[in-house]
This record gives structure tokens, sequence and C-alpha cells, in this order.
């Protein structure tokens, strides 16, 4: 994996974090409805634990596949499956349903493991995993082996983005919390969704491009 | 259609809200007692620079008649900010219109031209009896759906009745709210508490006994509600009911506090059957449970039976009827309509338990029959109703008319339609405004029930972060 790599994964991570829907707007009102910013802090990593497992699953199989099957081919595919998905969710205008706010820690993971999936992130990622070159590919002989260690290649990629998610959705929500206010939000909620759909989209063309 | 930043109507929190821009156009349900001509949808200018201010600037009619327009909410507002389920780039631009008495529920179209209403959507009685329901009643804007009140099932003029939702986005009925309803059967209002996954629900009456009008053998029997029930909005099963006592007939509507951090709202009863009081409770949470604490009693009035319609005489006073309350976005002031006495009573409930009233305005009245001040020698039928509070809570609109067959009884002479509205002293205390005064034809034959204010008002959001 190379810096760039890693700085892309991380600048994805941050761009999950800054969105408010991923979960630092949530931590936000769990402190702001106890009066407790250690509500806030202790709502973050449950939140991010979530996202983990959302991205790290993506990840483990398109890394775990294209250690055995041809890279072009995962890239084709995979870029495909984010086409499509980045295109359906720039047209449909459904959101993320969800009624309840009273959640347990388990819950609150596994709310963000649902929120994550229902946007993709892990998806999102595609672009770097199926261009970064597996350990495999140097081995050969030893396929059934190969799988599991890319895979783990892949559950480490997730684990620099999440790095990154949860360090952006830690300063937005004590910023917010603690100076700016939420009103902010009337004016600075961009439709980070729109832009998201659009991005995936983008990446997938990309992903196809690299490795047709 | 989406947007790029977030609907500028949605607010975080209600004191984000209370600094919202004052409201430009006034929606208000109008609708024919004898389903000759179609019910309406007649919006009225509410700019004080405006020369048409005060007046009826637009009117839809609906395709049907015979819909019994009622009550009505948005298709999106403020909770569509609440960090669970986020979608604050919808625009709240569709008013959601049921017919109480048709089961239709219409979706209309404000934003393209906010002075002609457009329906966009018509949704049939038969798929809300899909989802168990008819008699439509209360719209709130939920975090993951509309929610409908509805006063009876499916099939017949019987109960129970409860809430259905419908989706944000088509509109259509996705169905019964409820997993498990316990022993809830009457149905009327409902509202939340969002950040603490509970929902309220209040009692009127199943179809059967209030659609041709009171029955006086249920009243005097007390057959009509008198329960509140408390759900587990996120499981949807009932968690609690905590009865008033059968003597408090008529448990209507439902105003929690706006700000999240408060668990606790009011909730008005028509009539008491001792001795014909009308009360305001608040349900609040007690080491866990939720517990009702009746916190103002308004008493009757003496008057000779002959100022009184039939159904009063044997009585000889005139009961107040609560039919409406509202809470300012404040929290800080209660508004009491007393539709049978014509007086609209404001309360300074910053201490929820303790109200004090600041401010009294009469109007109309079954006996009083007060005449608005731009029009002294008319004497008014009908009382202060249905109250609306605009969103900085500096201005109260109220209508006339409580219910086709009830206004009937209660007003034989004829009901009337008016919309008056009131300015609110900074510390309380109501003045009517005498250059606002739509009323009789200007409205067209119709009797108007509820407004809403352009952009949103004091019942029409709910918010998840705290003030």
């Amino acid at each position: 994996m190379s810096w760039g790599q890693i700085a892309a994964l991380a600048g994805l991570g941050a761009f999950h974090g800054l969105n408010p829907a991923m979960g630092w707007l949530f931590a936000v009102a769990r402190g702001m409805q106890e009066r407790s910013r250690t509500v806030l802090l202790r709502s973050l990593p449950p939140i991010a634990l979530g996202h983990l497992a959302s991205v790290a699953i993506v990840a483990a199989v398109v890394s775990a596949t294209s250690s055995i099957v041809a890279a072009n081919i995962v890239g084709i595919v995979g870029g495909s499956v984010l086409v499509a998905f980045g295109l359906w969710r720039l047209l449909s205008e459904r959101h993320f349903r969800w009624a309840g706010m009273r959640l347990s820690n388990t819950q609150l993971i596994g709310w963000s493991f649902l929120m994550s999936s229902a946007h993709g992130a892990g998806l999102m990622l595609l672009p770097v995993l199926a261009t970064t070159p597996m350990p495999a590919s140097e081995h050969s002989g030893h396929l059934a082996s190969l799988g599991p260690m890319a895979a783990l290649e892949g559950v480490f990629a997730s684990g620099i983005h999440t790095v990154a998610m949860f360090t952006a959705m830690a300063i937005c929500a004590v910023l917010v919390y603690e100076y700016v206010g939420l009103n902010i939000l009337r004016r600075a909620w961009f439709n980070v969704d729109k832009l998201w759909a659009g991005v995936m989209v983008g990446a997938g063309a990309l992903t196809i491009a690299l490795t047709v | 259609m989406t947007r790029w930043t977030p609907d500028p109507t949605f607010y975080p929190s209600p004191s984000d809200a209370a600094g919202a821009p004052a409201e430009q156009l006034a929606y208000v349900a109008a609708f024919d007692r004898s389903a000759q001509q179609p019910d309406a949808i007649a919006v009225v200018d509410t700019d004080p620079g405006s020369d048409s201010y005060g007046q009826v600037v637009g009117w839809t009619d609906l395709p049907h008649t015979g819909d019994e327009l009622h009550h009505f909410g948005w298709n999106a507002c403020s909770s569509a900010l609440c960090p669970t389920a986020p979608h604050p780039h919808v625009s709240r631009r569709y008013l959601i219109v049921p017919g109480l008495r048709s089961s239709r529920i219409y979706v209309i179209d404000v934003l393209d031209d906010p002075r002609s209403p457009r329906i966009v959507k018509e949704i049939p009685a038969s798929s809300l009896a899909a989802a168990g329901y008819s008699r439509p009643h209360t719209i709130h804007c939920g975090p993951d759906g509309i929610y409908v009140s509805a006063l009876g099932n499916g099939t017949d003029g019987d109960g129970p009745g409860g809430i259905a939702v419908l989706d944000h986005t088509t509109f259509d009925v996705r169905g019964k709210w409820e997993v498990d309803r316990g022993d809830q059967f009457l149905a009327y209002d409902f509202w939340w508490h969002l950040t603490r996954d509970v929902l309220v629900t209040s009692e009127w009456g199943t179809p059967d006994m209030i659609e041709n009008g009171i029955v006086p053998e249920l009243l005097l029997g007390r057959k009509y509600g008198h329960r509140l029930h408390f759900w587990d909005l996120a499981k949807r099963t009932l968690a609690q009911t905590v009865d008033l006592g059968d003597q408090y007939q008529m448990t209507l509507e439902l105003r929690p506090a706006h700000d999240p951090s408060r668990e606790y709202g009011f909730v008005g009863v028509v009539v008491s059957v001792e001795d014909l009081s009308a009360s305001v409770w608040v349900w609040h949470r007690s080491e866990g449970e939720f517990a009702v604490t009746k916190v103002i009693d308004i008493p009757a009035e003496p008057a000779p039976a002959s100022s009184l319609p039939p159904a009063l005489q044997p009585f000889g006073a005139v009961p107040p009827l609560v039919t409406d309350i509202d809470l300012s976005v404040d929290d800080k002031f209660l508004y009491v309509s007393c539709w049978g006495t014509g007086e609209l009573k404001q309360y300074d409930v910053s201490d929820p338990f303790h109200p004090v009233e600041v401010g009294s305005v009469r109007l109309g009245g079954i006996v009083g029959r007060v005449a608005h001040p731009s029009d002294p020698s008319s004497p008014l039928s009908g009382g202060p109703q249905m109250v609306e509070v605009s969103r900085d809570g500096k201005r109260v609109y109220v209508t006339n008319s409580l219910y086709g067959s009830w206004d009937d009884q209660f007003y034989p002479d004829g009901v009337g339609a008016w919309l008056a509205k009131l300015d609110v002293g900074s510390s309380g205390g109501m003045t009517l405004d005498e250059r606002f005064f739509p009323h009789g034809d200007e409205f067209r034959g119709r009797r108007v029930h509820q407004t809403r204010l352009q952009g949103g008002d004091a019942s029409s959001d709910s918010y998840c972060f705290p003030s």
C-alpha cells in the first residue's frame, strides 16, 4: 500500500466523518439531551465502530476477491456496481429511515453500521482497494491461503479510513457542541448525499478506467 | 426534488425557530357543511404591510364534495434535522390535508405558487382502509415518515382508531403504525417526545359516536374518551395508559413541550359531566412512569335556559368546552380555547404545574355573542376554536368551527365563519387586531376549521435539539 493510497483512504475517511448524517450530529444530540460533553464523547467510538464494520466487510471482500481473480475483473465489476449504486443514490429521493433516539451503545453501533451501509460507505473505497497490488500476486502456488491474507489487508485499509473518519467526526462534534452551535447547520449543511453519490459515480468510472 | 442546502424553514431547536421571520400567508381549511360545494383551502394574507392584509387572496377548491376538511399538516418540518435519519434537503412544500368525513387525503403543493395551492395527489379512502383505518385527523411530520391519526377502523364506523404512516417521498400509505395497541380503542390526537422515544395519543370517540352529533346518552354515560396512552415510539407498542377519570369526557388536543429536554405536555379536556367544567392537565414523568395532574379548571357559566340551545337547556349553564389548546414555541404561553363561552385564555406556563392566567379575550360564545371590534354591531356565532401561534409567539390566529354536526348542536342558528388574529404583549396579554378579520362571505359559504402558517407554526414542527 503506497502513501498515496493511505492518503486517499484517510481523505475518504475525513469526508465520511464530516457528513452530519454519518454520526457526529447524533453524538451532539445525545450530548445536548443530557447536557453532557462526556455523553457526546462516549457516543463517538460506537459510531466509529459501526462505520468500521460496514466498511471492513466491503473492503475485505474486495481485497480477498482481487487476490484470487484477475484484478481487471474486480475493477470492472466493482466499478460498475459503484456507478450503479451512485446513480441510484443520485436519482432516488428516498432517505434512510429510523425511528428511535434512545440507543444503547450496541444499538448505536448497529445504527451506524446500517447508516454507513445504506450510504455505501465501503463501496467508496473501491478505487483504492481495487488498484492496490495485493501480496498474493508476488507468490504463486498457495492460492487458498491468499484470500484471507488479502482480506486482512482490506481490514487494515478500513482501519486507516476509520481513524480519519473518527478524527473528522470528533472535531466536528466538539466544535459544534462547544463553540459554533447548531444553527450553522441551516446554512452549512450542504447536500453531502448528492455530492457523495456523484463521487461514487466518478470513483466507479475511474476504477473501470484504471483497470481496463 | 432535493435542495442543496437545508430548507430555510427547518430549525434545530425551538429557540432557533422562535427567531423565524413572520408568516406572509396563512392556509385555512374551509368546508361546506351541506356537502353541496367542494371544500377548499383558503389562502389569507398575513403581511401587515400588504394592501390585501387580512383578506382571502387565494382559493383552491377540492375535486370532490363532502370531505369535511379539519386538521392538516406539512410533508416535512424541523424533524427533518433529527440526527438518526436526517433528510434536511427536502422541501416543506406540501400540505397533507385529510377529509375527516370522506377519509380521503390530499397532497397540496404550496411552493410553486403559494397563493394558488395545487393538488398533486389524492390518496383514496381505500388506501387508508388497507392500513386498517378511516377518518384521518392529525398529521405530524415524523423522522421516518408522515404520521396520520385516524378515528375509525377501515371497515365500519367503529374502532379501533389509531395511526397510519405515509411515505415521505411518495405519500403512499405504508401501513398501520401500531405493533401492539394493548386495550387502546378510541383515538384522536397524537404527538411525541421524539428524543425520548415516546408517542402520546388521546381519545375522542369512534365515528359512530361523533358523526351525527354529540350523543347525550354517551356523554352522560361517560363513554367518550378520558384516557391518555403513552407508546414506545421505536417499538410501536403501548407502554402505559393513564385514566383521567371517566367524568373527564374527551381528552383531545395534545401539546408536548417543544424543547426536547422537557418531558411534559398539556392536554385539554372538553367537559366534566359532573359540573360542565373544562380542564387542562399536564402529563409528566414521575419515578419512571407517566402521571397526569390537573392544572387548570374552567367553570361553566350560568345562563337562562331561554338563551341556550336545546341540548344545554336542562343544565342552565354554558360549558366552556375547551376544544383546543396551543403552546407557544418557547413553551411559555398556553392558549386555551373555550368554544362554548367564547373566550380565548392565555396562561403563563413557565412553571407547567402552576399556570398563571395572563390574558383573556371574549369573542362569540353561545350566550355572549361578543362582536369583533372591527364590526361592533354584528353579534358573532361560534367561538375561538382552533388556535395557531406564530413561531415567534407574537401572533395568534383563531378559527371558529368545531366539527360540522357539533356546530349545529351548539350554535343551531348558524355558526358562521371567521378567522381572527390577536397580537401578544411581550409579557402576555392579547389584543384583537382590528385590521384582520376575514369572515362570512369571504369564505364563500364554507366554515373554517384550522389555520396553518406559511413556513410552520407552533403546532406543526418537532425538534430534536434542546434550546
